[in-house]
């Protein structure tokens, strides 16, 4: 069982009239990859900043072990940042804004010297010590800049949204050397994002954050597979959202759920249903089925856009009553129904069991109004 | 297509800022490089033959004299403006943006008098029966008048008044470019307060800091009406050599080698101002 490293206890923050974040806890643990998603505004960064020392929550507390952190300095505290662009001092070469913080410490040259270089060559730039930030590339840049975080050894590593300034391609390389790194180090890792896939892809625990609330944390795959509302639902990957009408509740722990008028039989979820009880049916384009007209099962729509992704075919069907379901299909080249043409009528169907079902949340459902209106 | 359109107009800006620098900038160099080669002649001002006198007389130590305590005059309104300045560009980046713009347009109003003008007035300022000598003994601080002008500080002071905008323009740009990350990543790193002054904000700095001395330094040795008004016949400036070698003394290769000097110190800082650009990659590769 992983130890405590952080601890955060009932943290609030207010800029003029925003609440940032809201009597929010967490606790992360000693080696952990954990990564703080949500929407820009959602009061991730200001956590991360608070972490780093940055800012300074109105109330709450921050302890790292048994030491109490909230009212200390950065300078003072054994954690280090990534900063979203950097923030290399342009005036000094790679090899001083790596040595920077040990020269801060006031080791010895010869130490000094040493760390660096194990530093440099970790993140495989031994050749440009001599360089000037602005002779590097951006991901050499993004390498400088998580050597110059790790070579103190901190307990923890911040990292604020440390890829976001990189194309596609890079991004996916770093992901992956960043994976690496925070294995080969045993350091716990904070790592701050907006991009679902990239947290899903990296982390070992994912916080969801909305308005500074956390709105669930836990696995990659909790939190895909089963989020616990409607919010995290629709952030993190494509939902469909089909409405559900509680039928029948029967005595072997499944219910029976009307959709489409379809009777389907479903796992009883967590939260309290009753006989007529509206909720909703999430379920993922992947979890889709898209069948021919002539067959028995499913609902009838017709194929409105097509999108060929090299290794699945994701498609929009429009159903009878106008709902818009998304569809992403594995390539099976020996399927002869597989390829439909725009315009096309189909059936709609789903592989039952990997349905998710969430209760009526009228404040979302009203907000939603409102914004389509 | 664009490109054809746009070639007449491209030629007429080029023929525009060659001819201007080449009729206005390069030729009255060139007769200043001339003339202070040549022999001086009351009547015609110079005449040949060439011979390098006028350099020869710089170095005679009335003159040398005459611009150390130029330059000394010169160094202190400077070290003034950069002690002022500094802190208040420094303060001036961190007021929100509104109020901002605000105290820059007050910074630049006095521009809108003449500084000759605005020198007067000073002098009334700082006169023996002036505003701050009765303000000081009406508040009984000093029991008689003290002599304010005509000394070094009137003069001193005079420069700093008129000079110190042009210090904190350019220090204030530079402090408006120093993005909060750094001094964050300079904390983050363990260094204090005072650390992160000195390795992070004061290099980073240090082209505002040589351009706002550029732009006081060389304007504090040739403002001679400043010490004209202010300072009395022993506060001299450069400037006032060079303008009397013309006006008065008629030594006109002298006064064109007194100013080419200024103009080598002019161009000395600003290699040195290019130097600390590009330590900090802004200045191309």
């Amino acid at each position: 069982m992983k130890q405590t490293l952080l601890s955060l206890s009932k943290l609030s923050k207010q800029f003029d009239d925003r609440k940032v974040l809201d009597s929010l806890d967490l606790e992360i643990l000693d080696g952990e990859f954990i990564t703080l998603l949500g929407p820009s505004g959602c009061g991730k960064t200001t956590l991360l900043r608070m972490m780093a020392g940055f800012e300074h929550p109105d109330e709450g507390s921050i302890t790292l072990g048994s030491q109490d952190l909230t009212h200390t300095p950065p300078e003072a505290r054994p954690l280090n940042t990534v900063f979203q662009n950097y923030a290399l001092f342009p005036h000094m070469s790679v090899f001083d804004n790596v040595a920077y913080g040990l020269k801060m410490e006031k080791r010895p040259k010869p130490e000094i010297k040493q760390r660096v270089e194990e530093a440099l060559a970790m993140v495989q730039l031994e050749d440009f010590a001599k360089r000037k930030p602005h002779q590097l590339s951006g991901g050499q840049q993004q390498r400088v800049a998580i050597a110059r975080a790790v070579v103190k050894r901190p307990k923890m590593l911040l990292l604020d949204e440390p890829l976001s300034a990189l194309d596609y391609k890079l991004r996916r390389t770093m992901q992956v050397e960043l994976k690496r790194l925070q294995r080969e180090l045993g350091i716990t890792f904070v790592f701050v994002t907006h991009d679902q896939e990239e947290a899903l892809s990296m982390s070992d625990r994912i916080v969801v954050l909305k308005d500074g609330l956390i709105q669930q944390l836990g696995t990659p795959r909790e939190v895909y597979e089963r989020p616990a509302n409607l919010f995290t639902a629709r952030f993190v990957g494509e939902t469909n959202f089909f409405p559900g009408r509680v039928d029948a509740l029967n005595d072997d722990g499944t219910i029976i759920v009307d959709v489409f008028g379809l009777k389907r039989r479903f796992r009883k979820p967590d939260f309290s249903v009753v006989k007529g009880q509206p909720l909703h049916v999430l379920l993922r384009p992947e979890d889709i089925r898209v069948l021919a007209p002539g067959d028995d099962d499913g609902v009838a729509g017709k194929v409105v856009e097509r999108n060929y992704k090299g290794s699945t075919l994701d498609s929009v069907i429009h159903l009878t009553d106008g709902t818009e379901v998304l569809a992403s299909e594995f390539f099976d080249e020996d399927d002869p129904t597989f390829d439909y043409r725009l315009g096309e009528p189909v059936r709609v169907s789903w592989v039952d069991g990997w349905e998710w079902l969430l209760p009526e949340e009228p404040a979302v459902v009203a907000e939603e109004e409102t914004v389509d209106g | 297509m664009g490109n054809t359109l746009q070639q007449p107009f491209r030629t007429a800006v080029l023929v525009l800022v060659w001819g201007w620098l080449l009729f206005l900038v390069f030729t009255p160099n060139l007769l200043v490089v001339g003339a202070s080669v040549m022999t001086r002649d009351p009547s015609t001002f110079i005449s040949l033959p060439m011979n390098l006198d006028a350099y020869r007389q710089l170095l005679n130590p009335l003159y040398l004299d005459v611009f150390l305590h130029s330059l000394y005059m010169a160094a202190m309104t400077t070290l003034i403006c950069l002690l002022i300045g500094y802190p208040f560009a420094w303060s001036l980046s961190k007021v929100a943006r509104k109020n901002r713009l605000l105290l820059i347009f007050l910074l630049i109003v006095p521009f809108w008098t003449n500084s000759l003008v605005r020198t007067y007035a000073l002098k009334l300022i700082l006169a023996t029966n002036g505003l701050l000598n009765n303000a000081l003994m009406a508040m009984g601080i000093i029991d008689e008048p003290m002599q304010m002008l005509y000394t070094e500080g009137a003069v001193i002071i005079g420069l700093v008044y008129l000079l110190l905008p042009f210090m904190i323009l350019p220090l204030y740009t530079v402090f408006e470019d120093l993005r909060e990350d750094f001094l964050r990543a300079s904390h983050d790193l363990g260094a204090g307060r005072w650390s992160t002054f000195i390795h992070v904000i004061v290099p980073l700095t240090l082209p505002g800091v040589l351009a706002g001395v550029m732009l006081v330094l060389l304007p504090a040795m040739g403002l001679f009406f400043v010490p004209d008004v202010l300072g009395g016949s022993r506060n001299l400036l450069v400037g006032n050599v060079i303008k009397n070698q013309f006006l008065d003394a008629r030594n006109w290769p002298f006064g064109a080698a007194a100013s080419i000097m200024l103009t080598l110190a002019m161009a000395f800082l600003m290699f040195a101002h290019r130097l600390s650009k590009r330590r900090i990659g802004e200045d191309g590769v």
